[in-house]
């Protein structure tokens, strides 16, 4: 419907106000949250994300259109919880021990909570049993690990080699990326996925969930 | 021109700077998740002979161990408090090992935190760390200044103008990382090279270019943009290539021939400093240094 098009059309547009407005609005009329998130916020962030895979915008857009979508989301959390609306599923993020670098990491955890999933992100320096002892706090399915440096790469590995001594591997799916890091690399440490980029990050999440 | 940078050109034509600093000194002792220019203050012999090493490969000029050196970057250690006397001693330990044998550039890189409106850091707050810096670096000795690997052209200025300020008339070099697209070069935060050529001039950089994120054959193509937007000297540092993964060891692939290889094209293009990032090593400002000299004999530089 119109409104929410126009959601998806302001969010697009980085305007955080107009979205939650809108938001707002919609909410007024009766509509149900999961189609305010799905039809308004969530296709708006799919918009901005195909923008930002093909080049035609770069980085600031989608942090403004981000923020826009959290502008919506503070309004519909609630009513999501209260109307017992699942999410796309729960996944634990981090940059990975001795690494401080946070960029790319921060713009995938964008890109899964535009694509409607539970992010929990652990921020910078994560150490592997700080990802393990969060995916059993959240029971989360997957673990996004980001390196931006060819020395910290090996810490995915000890992560990879955690779960399984765990007995967590195949329950939880570990997706990889970050400068230095290759699909080879990832099939090497015997990580489940590798994403390239925020987008394609959402695409094998979205593909790892579905499997499971 | 700026005249210092003139003069130098004169007698050298290009200068050569230096290769990486990291994998030195992770080489030398630098532990995983330990910030690199503590060393500066807690073992000053590692920077001070990486830069004897880049001089005796060649290198006119190097750079101190201050890339992570401004006071945001050193927050995420827990040094910020001490950015003053790491960047102080950064720059002593590179004069000290370059002993009157080449010039020593103070490295200032990105702050590690996104600007406003995009991120939560104020540009104010970046300015005043820029300039806490570039101070302590000229304090200690430093020639000149090279901002580098800056992805956002905004925090690039700012850094430009805090270096500028330090310097007085001594040169600014000023070189951002660029990734390839369909639509030409562009940062992370989408700036391009006409925007960096003239945002970087007008803050007062003295050379600009890039460095980090390519492989030599994708700098000369970064250079080529630079030299139909500006007239200022160019300053490139390529990776040696892309990193390939063998045997689960990371491993860049232009060996010092390789890079040796493209160094006339990238002379031709109008470059006028050119040394190395990630990946390089003195084995490569060697095989360069050789190429620019059989250049000079031949009155081609």
């Amino acid at each position: 419907m119109e409104l929410l098009d126009r959601i998806a059309e302001q969010l697009d547009q980085g305007k955080a106000d107009q979205v939650a407005a809108l938001t707002a609005e919609a909410i007024a009329l009766g509509l149900p949250a999961g189609t305010i998130l799905n039809e308004g916020l969530i296709a708006g962030m799919d918009v901005v994300g195909e923008k930002f895979r093909t080049h035609q915008v770069f980085l600031p857009h989608v942090l403004l259109s981000a923020r826009a979508m959290h502008a919506g989301m503070d309004l519909l959390k609630p009513l999501l919880i209260q109307q017992d609306v699942p999410s796309a599923g729960k996944a634990v993020l981090g940059t990975v021990r001795g690494d401080q670098h946070d960029i790319g990491k921060n713009l995938v955890g964008i890109m899964l909570e535009g694509a409607g999933f539970e992010v929990i992100d652990l921020g910078t320096d994560v150490a592997p049993e700080k990802f393990l002892a969060a995916v059993r706090e959240h029971d989360a399915r997957v673990i996004g690990m980001s390196a931006l440096l060819t020395t910290t790469m090996p810490v995915m590995k000890e992560v990879v080699d955690l779960l399984t001594r765990e007995g967590l591997a195949g329950r939880v799916k570990t997706v990889i990326g970050g400068a230095p890091v290759t699909e080879d690399y990832a099939r090497e440490i015997g990580a489940d996925a590798y994403a390239f980029d925020g987008i394609s990050a959402v695409d094998r999440i979205r593909q790892l969930v579905g499997d499971a | 021109m700026n005249a210092q940078l003139e003069n130098l050109l004169a007698k050298k034509k290009v200068l050569l700077a230096d290769g990486a600093m990291g994998t030195r000194l992770q080489a030398a002792g630098l532990k995983p998740g330990e910030a690199p220019e503590i060393l500066n203050l807690t073992r000053p012999e590692i920077p001070r002979s990486i830069a004897a090493e880049y001089i005796d490969a060649g290198s006119d000029l190097v750079h101190t161990n201050s890339f992570g050196g401004s006071p945001l970057k050193l927050a995420a250690h827990g040094l910020a408090g001490r950015c003053e006397e790491i960047n102080r001693a950064a720059a002593a330990a590179a004069v000290n090992g370059v002993a009157g044998r080449g010039l020593v550039s103070g490295s200032i890189g990105p702050c590690g935190r996104l600007l406003k409106p995009y991120g939560d850091v104020d540009p104010a707050e970046v300015l005043d760390g820029f300039r806490i810096q570039a101070a302590a670096l000229v304090a200690g000795g430093v020639d000149l200044l090279t901002i580098e690997t800056m992805t956002d052209l905004a925090e690039a200025v700012l850094a430009v103008k805090a270096a500028r300020e330090a310097l007085g008339h001594r040169a600014v070099l000023a070189s951002l990382t660029f990734d390839p697209t369909p639509r030409g070069w562009f940062t992370i935060m989408g700036n391009d090279v006409a925007a960096a050529a003239g945002e970087l001039a007008a803050a007062g950089a003295d050379a600009v270019g890039s460095n980090c994120g390519q492989g030599t054959e994708g700098m000369l193509s970064v250079a080529l943009d630079f030299g139909q937007v500006t007239d200022l000297p160019l300053l490139i540092q390529a990776n040696a290539g892309l990193p390939v993964l063998e045997a689960g060891e990371v491993h860049y692939p232009e060996t010092p021939a390789d890079m040796a290889a493209h160094l006339p094209d990238l002379v031709n293009a109008g470059v006028k400093i050119i040394g190395g990032c990630c990946g390089t090593s003195p084995d490569h400002i060697v095989a360069l240094r050789g190429i620019l000299d059989q250049l000079k004999a031949a009155d081609k530089l």
